[in-house]
């Protein structure tokens, strides 16, 4: 991170600590309502729609999102918004609308329990323990973040910022499990748009408002960046007609849909709600504020890159002290006066500690359920999985604090590492949706599909310019963000074609076997709330659905 | 939030301090609080230039009293009553018993 120091003072401290606070009230508090592992790993599927909705976004709003989109503002300028409006929304609504009551009408407990009895435990096993090992990585990522944050604010060393960050998401977790996640996330999320907020509008009024911004990004010679279409510098495509392609299909389809569909990290939430239409309706609820994300996220970005002076000079391809990843905390430094100082500090903290939690708490709910249970000590009564899952979260924070540590020392690794797991991302979409509406589609043709779809992936990554780094080839024409648009996108297409030659060849799954799995094979009554049709319209998951897609192209309009 | 059709069992009561609404509503309130005070009685010049001559914290900090204010009018004119914990795998409102 740089050198950089904010000059907080003891009221900013103030506020810091009286979060801290409250989090831990919170994992207490849920703690007298944890009986039974249910209870713990899906919040005994309790909570109403926009409790989840709100976590659905606030899990996926960690440290990778906050740093790295306004990072991209900063460096690219609008196109960044179709990380939002195209790489998320529309998947958000199809896990809604169209996958949510698969997953929320079988009962399964977890994504990969849904492989599993769809397609047995081979695809189970690559789905479970590369999700299992990836939640885990990105769990230290978060924690490094989370602990650099602590060392620019209070000077504390590295390793004591990581254990002191990494102790209290264990005792909120272990104390109240996903419950008190969620409630975090809930809380999180108002506290960084309380933050973010004044921080966008303190920042336009600094430049001049939004007139103002849009000529200093003019002057420095950027105009361009004032668009989002065709965003050519984004994809790294020189065609804008490849460019729009490569944006919708790549990043709008294959990697959005893959994550948004089938992360566990975030299915979990919508998981633990108490009824087929709020569970639909989480995804839905969370596309709202989604889309308003960017605004407060990547539009501060933007504006660091002419307000800043060390971010403006990167700009203009000069050397400075601070790098891209720097923006929002160089803006944070510049505009805020002490006391909203303290606000956007809690604010990254808990964004940071959230992502982590998320990370966390998904990865207990896999082990137990979908390794342990499955694989090591079945048929074990209910409270022993509950023990398991209370240590496998203390395992996972201490392989996160090693895995932190690493982080500190290799930031590129982590990079790679994070591309590597998109990749297993890419295929699972595919499999997924070919398995809920062809009912042929067998066992063998599962895992095979995942297995071919990575390897494509990996393939294309070696041979481009540098999505691997040292390792990538430079065989195609492919850099940076068009190279993971390519490489997701030949793992669907080598998933689809594997899946379709293995099926013909093996034998399928008897059909009374899928019910509740397949759409042809599963009775309307299982997939359908039977209460839907009383529903207020603000509750009915397809009319939101509906409103939701009609914003999000208006926004594409206005901000083209 | 509403499900019409159930029927009211066991021991219910409602979520009080442990809804989120009104932890969101402490927590903010109490931030808008100590921002409205920051606001009035210790900003400085240096703070002044950094936003502008705009008296952010004051602004920012009414902001969060009045979305306090109304979570926890929302807590009280729709309360969430609490259900008694279900067996596992019971309990969703799917209609498969």
């Amino acid at each position: 991170m740089g050198d950089l120091r904010l000059d907080a003072n003891w009221v900013d401290y103030l506020l810091v600590v009286v979060y801290f606070a409250v989090v831990l009230l919170i994992g207490a508090a849920a703690r007298r309502r944890v009986s039974d592992s249910l209870d713990f790993f899906l919040s005994g599927r309790s909570l109403p729609a926009w409790v989840t909705g709100l976590a659905f976004i606030s899990a996926n709003l960690g440290a990778v999102e906050i740093i790295g989109m306004s990072a991209n503002g900063a460096q690219y300028g609008m196109p960044t918004m179709h990380y939002f409006w195209v790489g998320a929304v529309p998947a958000m609504l199809f896990l809604g609308v169209v996958m949510m009551p698969f997953y929320y009408g079988s009962k399964v407990r977890s994504v990969p329990e849904f492989m599993r009895r769809r397609f047995g435990t081979g695809a189970h096993l690559v789905n479970a323990v590369s999700f299992a090992v990836a939640q885990v990585l990105i769990a230290g990522i978060n924690l490094f973040l989370l602990a650099s944050i602590v060392e620019a604010l209070l000077g504390w060393p590295l390793w004591l910022s990581l254990i002191v960050a990494a102790a209290v998401v264990l005792s909120y977790i272990t104390l109240g499990g996903l419950s008190a996640a969620i409630y975090n996330e809930v809380l999180q999320f108002f506290v960084i748009v309380a933050a973010l907020t004044p921080l966008t509008l303190i920042g336009l009024h600094r430049v001049g408002g939004v007139g103002g911004l849009i000529d200093k990004v003019r002057e420095s010679g950027n105009g361009e960046q004032l668009t989002s279409w065709p965003g050519t510098e984004l994809s790294t495509f020189d065609s804008p007609v490849w460019s729009v392609i490569g944006i919708v299909f790549g990043l709008g389809f294959v990697l959005s849909f893959g994550y948004w569909t089938t992360n566990f990290v975030e299915v979990q939430r919508a998981m633990a709600t108490k009824s087929m239409s709020a569970a639909r309706a989480t995804p839905i609820i969370g596309s709202f504020p989604k889309m308003f994300v960017p605004f407060v996220v990547v539009v501060p970005g933007i504006i660091a890159g002419v307000l800043v002076p060390e971010i403006s000079k990167l700009k203009q391809g000069q050397e400075s002290g601070l790098d891209y990843n720097d923006s929002m905390l160089g803006l944070i430094r510049d505009v805020l006066p002490n006391g909203l100082l303290g606000v956007a500090i809690a604010g990254l903290l808990a964004a940071f500690m959230a992502g982590m939690a998320a990370n966390i708490s998904a990865f207990n709910t896999v082990f137990s359920y979908d390794l342990w249970q499955q694989y090591v000590k079945k048929d074990r009564p209910d409270g022993y999985y509950l023990a398991v899952g209370r240590w496998a979260t203390v395992g996972a924070t201490v392989v996160a604090i090693g895995t932190a540590l690493i982080a500190s020392g290799y930031s590129n690794l982590m990079d790679y590492l994070q591309t590597l797991f998109g990749f297993f991302n890419a295929p699972l979409f595919a499999t997924f949706i070919l398995g809920m509406f062809w009912k042929r589609m067998t066992a063998t043709a599962g895992w095979t599909g995942l297995v071919s779809g990575t390897l494509a992936a990996v393939v294309v990554a070696v041979l481009s310019e540098d999505a691997l780094g040292a390792a990538s080839t430079g065989a195609l024409p492919l850099s940076g963000q068009g190279a993971s648009f390519v490489a997701a996108s030949a793992a669907f297409v080598v998933d689809i074609l594997v899946s379709v030659a293995v099926t013909t060849v093996t034998r399928p799954k008897p059909v009374h076997e899928l019910a509740g799995l397949v759409y042809s094979e599963t009775p309307r009554e299982q997939r359908t709330d039977p209460d839907a049709h009383r529903l207020p319209w603000y509750q009915s998951p397809t009319k939101l659905a509906g409103i939701s897609l009609v914003m999000v192209v208006v926004l594409n309009v206005i901000f083209r | 939030m509403s499900t019409p059709a159930r029927q009211p069992s066991g021991r219910q009561h409602a979520a009080g301090a442990f809804d989120v609404r009104n932890v969101i509503a402490g927590l903010i309130g109490f931030y808008g609080v100590v921002l409205v005070l920051v606001g009035l009685f210790g900003e400085s010049a240096a703070d002044r230039e950094k936003t502008g001559d705009v008296h952010a914290n004051l602004w920012s900090g009414l902001v969060m009293v009045v979305v306090a204010l109304a979570f926890f009018l929302w807590t009280r004119l729709r309360p969430i009553v609490v259900e008694p914990t279900h067996e596992p795998g019971e309990g969703t409102d799917d209609g498969s018993a």
